[in-house]
């Protein structure tokens, strides 16, 4: 049975949209299911997703979708050799999901590179501090609302 | 100049000062980027920077004068560069070295120091994406010319 069958068996209202392109099978879930989809994801013997392999985020304001931001996950099953992308939607004031170290915890830095780059946040995460940049840093800059000439605090030269 | 048996040579101590420094320019290659492989075509022997006496690079800012700043800086990098530069022993000199340490070059972004002048004092500016070794020595001749006609601090 093909993955996103198996997956919008189990949690038909929890799944926003499926889609699959050439094979490459993509579900938008609804966010407070993430983590319940995401254990069934690794755990279940049919699917077995053993490792993510990406974890990202893309920043749709200048595209005009509603919400706007969403977090996206790549999933692959190394014995089964198949792959997933689950997307969640983030509404920009309520910019929090829920942390999927638990599960992998390769998830840890990608999360905190999120949290650096978009601003979005991640719930029970062990430390979510900034990756790349450094404390001090103002704004978010992979957020499409932040200026290309912004210039930071500590190093000038004043905007 | 020479007068019987006794020789002796005329002129200005700070001059004098001056002459030794800009023949004896000890250089720590700050080398972060593509810059660097250029600055190794200046350093080998077909452009021979020993005839201005700046051939031997020092791998430690405390035996040497003169700061090349030689590619990007980064953020992250830019308060290692000033703890280099503090590190450094008077008199000292610094030279941005291509045209992202000057202003920034085309990285205006995030990430990237606009002109390392915004964190330490430079002294000569070297254009160019990267500048040619000719570019290179036209600086240095630059910087020599400003080491004879400064103040000497001794």
């Amino acid at each position: 049975m093909p993955v996103l069958e198996i997956l919008t068996k189990q949690f038909p209202e929890k799944i926003i949209e499926t889609h699959d392109f050439r094979g490459d099978e993509t579900a938008l879930i609804q966010k407070d299911a993430l983590l319940l989809i995401m254990k069934f994801l690794k755990t279940d013997i049919r699917l077995d997703f053993n490792m993510l392999m990406d974890l990202t985020a893309v920043d749709y304001l200048w595209m005009g979708k509603k919400p706007r931001f969403e977090v996206v996950y790549h999933l692959y099953s190394l014995a089964l050799k198949h792959r997933l992308r689950i997307k969640v939607p983030i509404e920009q004031k309520d910019a929090l999901v829920d942390s999927i170290v638990s599960l992998w915890p390769a998830a840890n830095w990608y999360e905190r590179e999120v949290w650096d780059m978009f601003g979005i946040r991640f719930q029970n995460h062990p430390d979510l501090k900034r990756i790349l940049l450094y404390e001090g840093f103002d704004g978010h800059p992979l957020r499409k609302d932040y200026p290309i000439n912004k210039r930071q605090p500590l190093i000038g030269p004043k905007n | 100049m020479m007068s019987g048996n006794e020789s002796f040579v005329t002129s200005r101590l700070n001059e004098m000062i001056g002459w030794a420094r800009k023949y004896s320019l000890f250089q720590y290659p700050f080398v972060t980027a593509c810059c660097g492989l250029e600055y190794m075509a200046v350093a080998s022997g077909h452009h021979d920077i020993d005839r201005f006496g700046a051939g031997l690079p020092r791998f430690s800012p405390r035996q040497s004068d003169v700061l090349m700043v030689v590619g990007t800086i980064s953020h992250k990098m830019a308060p290692v560069l000033k703890r280099i530069y503090e590190q450094m022993c008077e008199p000292k000199w610094v030279v941005a070295f291509g045209v992202c340490t000057c202003t920034g070059g085309f990285y205006d972004n995030y990430a990237t120091v606009q002109g390392i002048d915004t964190i330490i004092p430079v002294d000569v500016y070297i254009p160019g994406c990267p500048p040619r070794p000719e570019n290179v020595m036209d600086g240095l001749m630059k910087l020599q010319e400003k080491i004879q006609h400064q103040k000497q601090e001794v």
